[in-house]
């Protein structure tokens, strides 16, 4: 039997090495299971927690024009989180239960929206940092293994780039305006600069899942080379706002052909992963409240589709 | 009652004289539902000209352990494609 199984995990990972995807319905080894219904819906989750900071702004959004984007922007983030739920209940675990792992604390979101978008000038930043980082990292996953997650991402890209244009505007907008509101788009970039970067996760020596992750391609770049990535596309944007840069150990490494840049406070990132982050209990609290209270609705459209499809089959 | 919505699958035709293609799923109480739902999932962006939707339940899929010999009987039956025949080259119109 364990020949067998053996067997299996080799043709398995050769599958994956020649490039084939992999469906629900294959055989998959246990592992490659339970780390993807792990990953995705900690994607699913961090959707739909990323409502929470920016729906906070739509009513109070400075015109109109900004108040449509802003909300088919968190529009999407719904949509977007669908589209992970189901991706990741092809592998056998339903949508309660998905809910029920968010809600325990069993199953994590992206640290990052557990950070407050206190000024409309993060409305700007989150758009185009938060989502800028986020959109690398879902790029490199429109080739993973698993073939619903895959296709899930394809989509998902196609509809951020919008996401992270429309912070650029915001913050552009800010850095033409006054004073003031120049120094209101310099003080939120530096209070979301660090949290952006740790959003790649931990150092590549202080990840535990990486070497697992690269060999099934649910990673096909690590933390760190996606870190700098990020830092080099990200400093001739700030630049070009105008802004002072957020770190002052930013600077041109001509030799390594990358931006250098400063220490991540990893304490920070561990306390906030932890549960101890500014708005975590918060976010948890508004996601389980939407559960609550939304139960009598998922219980009277059942009773009322079940009802009606016994009148017709009276008929 | 602690009873979960059914999974619908969503087939979306993007334009018309196009085939309705598979696009994700989604939950719903009823028929009505799915395809509102399905409507502010899967076409935020004009993608589609009309949906449908399937009760997930409702699908009878293939096993890919079978694969083989499901679609074996296929494979050695080249002269199913034109490239097959030795025509010359001076034939055209064909």
């Amino acid at each position: 039997m364990e020949i067998d199984i053996n067997c299996l995990d080799l043709e398995f990972q050769a599958k994956i090495d020649s490039g084939k995807t992999i469906e629900p319905k294959d055989w998959m080894p246990e592992k490659y299971r339970k780390t993807h219904i792990r990953q995705i819906s900690q994607h699913a989750h961090s959707e739909i927690v990323g409502m929470l900071p920016e729906g906070n702004w739509i009513t109070r959004a400075p015109s109109l024009r900004r108040k449509v984007t802003l909300l088919a922007k968190v529009q999407d983030e719904g949509g977007h989180g669908l589209y992970l739920y189901s991706a990741c209940e092809t592998l056998g675990i339903s949508r309660d239960e998905l809910f029920e792992q968010l809600h325990s604390g069993k199953a994590k979101y992206s640290s990052i929206f557990n950070y407050p978008a206190v000024t409309w000038a993060d409305m700007g930043a989150v758009g185009w940092l938060v989502d800028g980082a986020a959109i690398m990292n879902q790029v490199m996953l429109t080739r993973t293994s698993f073939g619903p997650y895959a296709r899930a991402m394809v989509r998902i890209c196609k509809e951020e780039s919008f996401h992270q244009r429309q912070g650029f505007e915001i913050m552009l907008s800010l850095c033409k305006g006054t004073a003031v509101q120049k120094h209101m788009a310099q003080e939120s970039l530096n209070r979301w600069w660090w949290p952006s970067l740790m959003m790649f996760g931990p150092r590549d020596e202080e990840s535990t899942h990486t070497e697992q992750a690269i060999k099934w391609k649910i990673k096909l770049k690590t933390n760190d080379e996606l870190r700098q990535q990020f830092v080099d596309q990200t400093v001739p944007q700030i630049e070009l706002l105008g802004l002072e840069l957020p770190d002052p150990a930013i600077k041109w490494n001509e030799e390594r052909g990358h931006y250098d840049f400063g220490a991540i406070d990893w304490d920070e990132f561990w306390r906030v992963v932890g549960g101890n982050g500014p708005c975590n209990r918060e976010r948890l609290a508004a996601r389980k409240e939407a559960w609550e209270k939304g139960a009598w609705v998922r219980e009277a459209a059942l009773t009322y589709a079940e009802k009606q499809e016994n009148l017709r089959e009276a008929v | 009652m602690k009873k979960e919505w059914p999974v619908w699958e969503v087939f979306i035709r993007s334009r018309s004289g196009l085939d309705h293609r598979h696009a994700g799923s989604v939950h719903a109480a009823d028929a009505k539902m799915a395809l509102e739902n399905a409507r502010d999932v899967y076409t935020r962006r004009q993608e589609g000209v009309s949906i449908w939707v399937v009760p997930s339940a409702s699908i009878t899929a293939s096993d890919p352990e079978e694969g083989g010999e499901l679609f074996e009987p296929a494979k050695d039956k080249v002269y199913r494609h034109p490239t097959f025949y030795d025509l010359p080259d001076e034939l055209t119109h064909m």
